[in-house]
């Protein structure tokens, strides 16, 4: 599965993209969120405020409870500032 | 209706746009047209720097686009969203709408850039006058709360 990083997130994780394999329990955007902030401090740093970062799958916005089994791409990005 | 949505670095005219949505036709009796520009915020800011999310910019304003068609009897719309480094005085966006009447185009117009704000995948970043990098934009709440009213 392909991780993509936008904004102050990307610069907190220190990459635009990864690919990753999820463990068996990994099944929500929560859960992943939960699955990343234990591989280091980088990720911990991303998301320390987890109800700010916005998650979308497969360029859809995704909610933290939304299941990710099939996503090709979950992308995390702050609120967005456009317009 | 027809539907034109530009994700683009370069910087548009919005009247030469205006004239290209409404070319041969006979039915469009308004088109309200919205342009957002990128403020020096009393001289602080040398640019606004926007980092947008590709693929899914195009594919949400798409989805924004067809929720406003469902709403309101509209015959066209234009998106036009710029990245990269934008200058104080410089354009960032262009939403047209287009409708028979001016109350469609209003509202719609009006909806388009509210969505845009909140759901569009765009990031705006401060560059400073001294020459250094500033703070990314935060979002404000009254954005949400504007974009909140249409529900």
């Amino acid at each position: 599965m392909k991780l993509v990083y936008f904004a102050w997130v990307r610069e907190r994780v220190g990459k635009t993209d990864e690919d990753v394999d999820l463990p068996e329990g990994v099944a929500t955007v929560a859960d992943l969120v939960r699955w990343l902030k234990a591989r280091g401090e980088e990720y911990e740093y991303a998301f320390e405020n987890e109800s700010v970062v916005r998650a979308a799958i497969d360029h859809v916005h995704a909610k933290p409870e939304a299941a990710i089994a099939g996503a090709r791409e979950i992308a995390f990005f702050p609120p967005m500032t456009g317009g | 209706m027809t539907l034109s949505i530009r994700i683009q670095a370069e910087g548009f005219d919005a009247a030469a746009e205006t004239a290209a949505l409404a070319e041969g036709r006979a039915d469009i009796g308004a088109v309200v047209a919205f342009t957002g520009f990128c403020r020096d915020e009393g001289g602080r800011l040398s640019a606004l720097e926007l980092e947008h999310y590709p693929g899914m910019a195009e594919a949400e304003i798409v989805r924004i686009a067809a929720q406003a068609q469902e709403r309101w009897p509209l015959l066209g719309l234009t998106v036009i969203h710029r990245f990269g480094r934008i200058r104080p005085g410089d354009e960032i966006v262009l939403v047209l709408a287009a409708s028979s009447h001016r109350r469609a185009a209003f509202e719609a117009a009006e909806f388009l850039m509210d969505y845009l704000k909140t759901k569009a995948p765009f990031w705006k970043r401060e560059h400073l006058r001294d020459g250094t990098v500033g703070a990314w934009v935060d979002a404000k709440e009254t954005d949400d709360e504007a974009a909140s009213r249409w529900r």
